[in-house]
């Protein structure tokens, strides 16, 4: 009869205790996940349609707001100043330095997810009578960011530009956002 | 079990088996209890029956809501203007949120006067933090539900506090809401939260409470209890106390539910939520308004949020910070000086937090902040090297005359008699 314990037995005992803690650990962990990930966006979440705008009525210097994944898309007509400005901007003194050209398609339009990089309140400066900051572009009024007529962070809060949407032009005045 | 305990055997039998009887007579009979609490002792008990309210009113008011964006809004006016009694129910559970808060932040305040942190209520101390944390959990994602312009708005930057966080932020707000906005999945999982969240309040509180029995409580001149001659039992001394205490309690309380429902309320949010537009002035709720003022007060988005949470992991290890080893104020002559500053500091932000973030008030936020954190990171651990305390009075029941207050002139004199 040899029940004593060898350091043998204690070495078998140690890697069965070892591998079984680690699997239970891998099997918790493979439970949780999915309670987890529920709460990631839904595949019909996922599948929300893109949106189709015709600029055709929109005129030099005004803006409309569309609605793209339940937020809202800011698309500007710039003026001819305004273009100039958002130019002529030296990239030594922003936040988050981008030339204009690198925010757009057609110099005329901007097109920007209409969220404060702060928190994500929607700024104010597409209606013709908002407070459009001290850039001349948009103004968020939660905690005070100012942003130019390119879109990007210039006082306040915000750390980064407002957000650029994936979009395409379909024609000269139709874009496809999305 | 010799022999049996109680008059009625019925309740011997089943304390025989259960001993539920032994235990409430041990922890709410006989439970001995410092002979000299204040009035501030009211407000642990009147925050036990506040959550109480809260979670039956609510469980009411979850019978007639509806989670679903195109519906909450309507169905909480539904409550109001058609369920039976249901706007009495809701104006109940939207001011008792304030209310608790009310009751909870005087309850805190105590303990920093009284130091009922420090030494062997450590742990009391960090579940009581790690309540306030639930609550406000809970609270916010209530304020979501009925779906006016505050709560989506609330919830909006709220969550994005989240994004602050580097590298992962994005995909963790992401993951709160469900979606790329806060939206109907965001509304169905903040019900379900909000609805659950309570009960792990109550568990907590168990374990706040099973902490509290283990020393008892603290007392206002914060010395041990000595001996039988120090205690009183909890019944019927300190029940009838608390009893009267939620009377007056419930009086101011159903004041402002009969007379000013709304008093605490913002008017914009029974404008219903339009993710388009942002209300001119979002302000949270008034019991978040010092919290929200620190994260404005720094003017870094990643900052903010970890200032604004500090405050709260401050309290967590209160009990290190402070090292004087005498509890109550009543002899930290400068500890108490201090405190009064600290309850103005906090004052301060909360008015700070409800004007706009421009001007005078960003400066003054940012000085209030500082201040904040100095008294807790540097003011409380200096302290004691330089402040001489008071002499303790031997016991509870002979306090030195030499203390400032004349009770304890009273107390002899009664005693003589
Ligand atoms: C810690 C305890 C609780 C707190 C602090 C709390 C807080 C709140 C707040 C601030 C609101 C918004 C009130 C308004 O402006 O309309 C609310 C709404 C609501 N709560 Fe609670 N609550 C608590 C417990 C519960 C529980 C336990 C339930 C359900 C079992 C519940 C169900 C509801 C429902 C259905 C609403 C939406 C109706 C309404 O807005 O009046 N609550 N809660
Ligand atoms: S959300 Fe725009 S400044 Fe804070």
């Amino acid at each position: 009869m040899t029940n004593k314990n060898t350091p043998d037995d204690k070495n078998k005992r140690d890697f069965l205790q070892v591998s079984t803690y680690a699997l239970g650990a891998v099997g918790a962990a493979s439970f949780v996940w999915p309670l987890i990930n529920q709460m990631n966006p839904a595949a019909d979440t996922l599948a929300l349609a893109s949106t189709e705008v015709d600029l055709e009525q929109l005129e030099e210097g005004q803006a409309i707001t569309v609605t793209w994944r339940g937020k809202p898309v800011f698309i500007r007509h710039r003026t001819k100043e305004e273009i100039a400005s958002a130019k002529d901007q030296l990239l030594d003194g922003l936040r988050d330095p981008q030339t204009d050209d690198e925010r757009v398609k057609n110099e005329k339009y901007i097109v920007l997810v209409g969220v404060c990089t702060h928190l994500g309140c929607v700024p104010l400066g597409q209606k013709s009578g908002d407070v459009k900051g001290e850039y001349g572009g948009w103004f968020c009024p939660c905690h005070g960011s100012h942003y130019d007529h390119s879109g990007r962070i210039r006082k306040g809060p915000a750390p980064t530009n407002l957000e650029i949407p994936q979009y395409s032009f379909l024609s000269d005045t139709l874009i496809k956002i999305g | 079990m010799s022999k049996p305990k109680f008059k009625n055997p019925v309740v011997n039998w089943i304390d025989y088996r259960l001993p539920i009887f032994t235990f409430m007579n041990h922890e709410l009979n006989e439970y001995p209890t410092p002979k000299n609490l204040n009035y501030f002792w009211n407000f642990g008990s009147l925050a036990g029956i506040t959550l109480v309210i809260m979670i039956v009113t609510g469980i009411v008011l979850s019978m007639n809501y509806t989670a679903h964006i195109d519906y909450a809004f309507d169905s909480v006016e539904r409550i109001m203007r058609d369920v039976n009694h249901g706007w009495l129910l809701r104006y109940i559970h939207m001011n008792g949120a304030s209310f608790f808060f009310i009751v909870v932040y005087i309850h805190i305040f105590r303990g920093l006067y009284y130091g009922s942190y420090k030494a062997p209520r450590e742990i009391l101390w960090i579940l009581g933090v790690l309540i306030l944390l639930l609550m406000m959990a809970t609270a916010f994602m209530g304020y979501v539900l009925p779906w006016g312009q505050m709560s989506f708005w609330g919830a909006t930057v709220i969550t994005n506090l989240f994004s602050a966080i580097p590298l992962v932020g994005e995909s963790i707000v992401t993951w709160l809401w469900g979606g790329f906005s806060v939206d109907n999945p965001t509304l169905n999982r903040f019900f379900s939260l909000h609805f659950v969240l309570p009960f792990v309040i109550v568990g907590v509180v168990i374990l706040h409470l099973v902490a509290l029995h283990r020393f008892g409580s603290n007392n206002p001149i914060g010395i041990d209890v000595k001996g039988k001659q120090d205690t009183i039992p909890f019944h019927p001394y300190y029940t009838i106390k608390d009893l009267f205490g939620l009377s007056v309690f419930a009086t101011v309380f159903a004041a402002a539910v009969f007379f000013f429902p709304n008093f605490m309320g913002h008017p914009d949010n029974y404008i219903p939520a339009n993710p388009m537009v942002t209300p001119a002035h979002i302000v949270p709720e008034w019991y978040f308004l010092p919290f929200y003022a620190i994260l404005r007060a720094i003017p870094d988005k990643l900052g903010g949020v970890l200032f604004m949470f500090g405050a709260i992991m401050v309290l967590f290890v209160l009990p290190w910070l402070d090292k004087s080893s005498v509890r109550s104020s009543q002899f930290r002559p400068l500890y108490k000086l201090f405190f009064w500053f600290l309850v103005i500091d906090c004052i301060a932000l909360g008015y700070l937090g409800a004007m706009p973030a421009e001007g005078i008030y960003v400066v003054l936020s940012r000085l209030a902040t500082a201040y904040y954190f100095f008294h807790f990171l540097i003011i409380l651990p200096l302290l004691p090297k330089i402040e001489s305390t008071r002499p303790l009075p031997v016991s509870i029941s002979t306090p030195i005359i030499t203390t400032s207050s004349n009770a304890s002139t009273v107390m002899a004199m009664r005693e003589k008699k």
